[in-house]
């Protein structure tokens, strides 16, 4: 057992290190807490360029195989960059669906010319990917969806509709899931395609989000026309297909959660010490240092489990009980975090940015808005509970 | 970066669960409950022929010489077995005490025989004050005639009764730094003067006593160290052996979960296991939660006594704070979702759930252990 980094762990971290140190946008820096929380959508062609940037520096894709654009190395260095960043309060990288989903799935599932043809311009955001998978009536019970594609000489024809569709605006291509045979039994029946957001019958309606942004999109499809050769992993094995998406999800987009939390707690920890509790610092109540170290302990925690799942992948075994509470923790640590933020700040956290009363900028509020969407995005925390109870600990299905 | 156990704490693991599910089953743990002595000489000797009593000791002075990580492993699965005896209180309270603080000929007089089995050894340390800070220490050591004299009462005692020796800690200066006037004497359990009474325990696999010192006269040779700086190496053993507790207090989660979770899958209610249902799924899961984060911090922490040193007290805190909460949570959840069974005697829960309750309070709960971070991290 050894925590340290290796010497050559080390070197790539200072090698992410130096090129952070001269690339990284003061514009950017000047303006967040940690980085991610300034929404997405004020910034995508900033977001576009920052991430072409790292992609030319060689910091994108590096747990994919050189072959297809990626750099062969480990999660390791994977988990180094990512906690680099934050910890710089670096940009967050715009086609993070593309790289942690999409470009994964196609590498296992595509063929020949599917891996050569999408894996490159998703590193390099020249195509940005959005996920087409919940829909009105099927979220958690994702295996209900009703969009429906029906075959059609070279084609498939598209007809129904998705939810909750993040950067759809933005974006080029659709890891979409529509169901080509409405008579097998629900997981049967559904196709995984690459769906090209240019289309014509495909229409994007942003809504607006309980911060007010739009963020996530509504997409329509009317008999928009897929080419048969954008099936990925063959006709009707969407499910499985599909699922391997969402183990990428929670295995990549884990790593940089640690370190967001980090940096979101140190600059709690900032503003505890700047902020009056009844003529005191609020650092000297105790309640307030019981929640804080509190805080601090369940952030530890979070990385040491990370570090043990990590572990695994490196030795080459499947991460077990510890890589899969990862999730849930996160959200459950984070969403205290934020409200222990806004209680703080007592009256104060009512003003948003915009007047000089408004404590740093006003943005703890959007993020603590935000996060009431960490417990239900990329499976709900129930979904998870139900995952672990059945797949980790053995217990029956309801 | 390799945050996983090697090969060879694999084994250790698995040597450890097969032995102690032969020699201490929960039938062998029940014997001891109402057995004064919670231990047999038999189940020591064994202990003792494994290598296991003097794990972390120095070669030099009879021990195998592996590290805290081992050890951490080995905690684990008796936490897993709730064994009962002397193991804590003589391997890693006394037994730390004296290779911390003992002199040469201490060490190498009293470690051989723990290891060997043929002695044990306790921390007198905490008192009715109920603090774990070094102003907790008030028992008197008067110095005169080529000596001293000790005179209090310590409490919370672990195994005082069964001890061959007590590593005291007594007030030798009242200055105005409580950690100035610490110092430690190894005092045998035979001194005149020196009285041990048994005290009734909620958790039975655990012997506390009182230890009343009247007047107890010990040569200069009982002193540990200099005179005066006993706090420092005082804190460093129980930073140690909070988190070796941490670690059986993980096995003993570890293997509640698994109860739970089997029972779960077996018993019915409404025509289906109560394991289909989400009421008990969910907590099932939250228990897991628990029990992996209390592990991942626990693992930090062992690793932590054996390579950064300077680190120890802060992991230590963290560690004690989360796994206090872990485990009462956890032992909570098994009786929950048992249900009257869980709340029987005949069921083996409850051994662990009262295990779960004393150790959250041996060496300060997660109240304490936050704030003690809080200082740490210069809140």
């Amino acid at each position: 057992m050894d925590f340290r980094l290796t010497r050559e762990q080390e070197s790539f971290r200072d090698e992410v290190r130096a090129w952070l140190r001269q690339n990284l946008p003061k514009e950017w820096t000047s303006r967040v807490i940690s980085g991610p929380d300034v929404p997405r959508v004020e910034a995508y062609k900033f977001l576009r360029e920052w991430q072409k940037r790292l992609f030319d520096a060689g910091f994108i894709g590096l747990t994919w195989p050189k072959e297809y654009g990626g750099r062969g190395l480990t999660f390791m260095e994977e988990f180094i960059l990512h906690e680099e960043m934050a910890l710089a309060k670096a940009p967050p990288v715009l086609n993070i669906l593309g790289i942690a989903m999409a470009g994964p799935t196609i590498i296992a599932y595509g063929t020949e010319e599917q891996k050569k043809r999408y894996p490159p311009k998703i590193l390099s955001c020249e195509e940005i990917w959005c996920q087409g998978y919940s829909e009105p009536n099927a979220g958690s019970d994702l295996a209900s969806l009703q969009t429906r594609a029906v075959r059609d000489g070279d084609h498939f024809v598209v007809n129904g509709q998705k939810v909750w569709t993040s950067i759809a605006q933005a974006a080029d291509w659709m890891m979409l899931l529509a169901r080509t045979d409405p008579d097998a039994p629900k997981h049967k029946g559904i196709t995984y395609f690459l769906l090209d957001m240019h289309s014509p019958g495909v229409s994007v309606r942003p809504l607006r989000q309980i911060t007010g942004d739009a963020e996530f999109n509504e997409v329509f499809f009317e008999n928009v026309r897929v080419p048969r050769e954008n099936v990925l992993g063959g006709v009707n094995n969407g499910w499985q297909v599909g699922i391997t998406t969402l183990m990428y999800e929670r295995l990549a987009l884990g790593f940089g959660l640690q370190v967001r939390l980090r940096i979101a707690l140190d600059a709690l920890v900032g503003l505890a010490k700047r902020t009056k509790k009844n003529g005191d610092v609020a650092t000297r109540d105790p309640i307030v240092r019981q929640k804080l170290a509190q805080l601090w302990i369940d952030t530890e925690a979070f990385k040491y489990t990370g570090a043990r799942a990590i572990t695994k992948l490196l030795r080459g075994e499947m991460p077990g009980a510890e890589a899969s509470t990862g999730k849930i923790w996160w959200c459950e640590t984070h969403q205290r975090l934020q409200d222990i933020a806004m209680e703080l700040q007592g009256p104060y956290h009512q003003l948003m940015g915009g007047t000089d009363w408004a404590l740093d900028q006003g943005l703890w509020q959007y993020t603590f808005l935000r996060s009431r969407a960490n417990s239900v995005e990329g499976g709900t925390t129930e979904i998870q509970k139900n995952i672990i109870g059945e797949r980790v600990l053995g217990l029956p299905k309801g | 970066m390799d945050f996983g156990f090697s090969q060879e704490q694999e084994m250790l693991r698995a040597t450890a669960r097969k032995f102690f599910e032969n020699e201490c089953p929960s039938t062998f743990v029940r014997q001891m409950l109402d057995d004064p002595a919670g231990v047999t000489p038999d189940f020591w000797q064994k202990l003792a022929e494994q290598g296991w009593l003097g794990l972390i000791y120095p070669e030099a002075y009879g021990g195998v010489g592996l590290g805290f990580v081992d050890l951490t492993v080995l905690m684990e699965e008796m936490g897993r077995a709730v064994m009962p005896g002397p193991y804590f209180s003589s391997v890693l309270l006394g037994g730390l005490a004296l290779l911390e603080a003992g002199s040469e000929s201490q060490k190498k007089e009293w470690l051989t025989k723990i290891s060997a089995g043929a002695a044990k050894v306790t921390l007198a340390w905490t008192e009715p004050n109920a603090r774990w800070d070094a102003a907790a220490v008030t028992l008197q050591a008067r110095e005169g005639r080529g000596g001293f004299a000790l005179s209090g009462t310590k409490l919370f005692v672990h195994d005082a009764h069964t001890a061959d020796a007590l590593v005291v800690a007594a007030r030798t200066a009242n200055g105005a730094s409580p950690e100035a006037g610490v110092s430690l004497f190894l005092v045998p359990r035979d001194a005149r003067g020196l009285e041990v009474k048994l005290l009734p325990t909620m958790d039975q696999t655990r012997k506390l006593c009182e230890v009343t010192l009247k007047d107890v006269q010990v040569g200069a040779a009982a002193l540990m160290g200099e005179k005066n700086t006993g706090w420092q190496p005082l804190a460093r053993v129980v930073d140690r052996a909070t988190v070796a507790l941490c670690a059986e207090m993980c096995g003993g989660a570890q293997k509640i979960l698994d109860m739970t979770t089997e029972y779960a899958k077996i018993r019915v209610a409404f025509g289906k296991p109560i394991g289909s249902y989400q009421g008990v799924k969910h907590r099932a899961a939250d228990m897991l939660v628990d029990v992996e984060n209390a592990k991942s911090i626990t693992y930090y922490a062992a690793w932590v006594v054996d390579e950064q040193v300077a680190q120890a007290p802060l992991a230590a805190s963290m560690a004690k704070a989360y796994v206090s909460d872990a485990y009462r949570k956890v032992a909570a959840a098994g009786i929950q979702l048992h249900g009257g069974i869980g709340f029987t005697w005949e069921h083996d829960l409850h051994l662990y759930f009262k295990r779960a309750k004393g150790s959250e309070f041996t060496f300060g709960d997660a109240t304490y252990h936050r704030e003690r971070v809080a200082q740490l991290i210069n809140l």
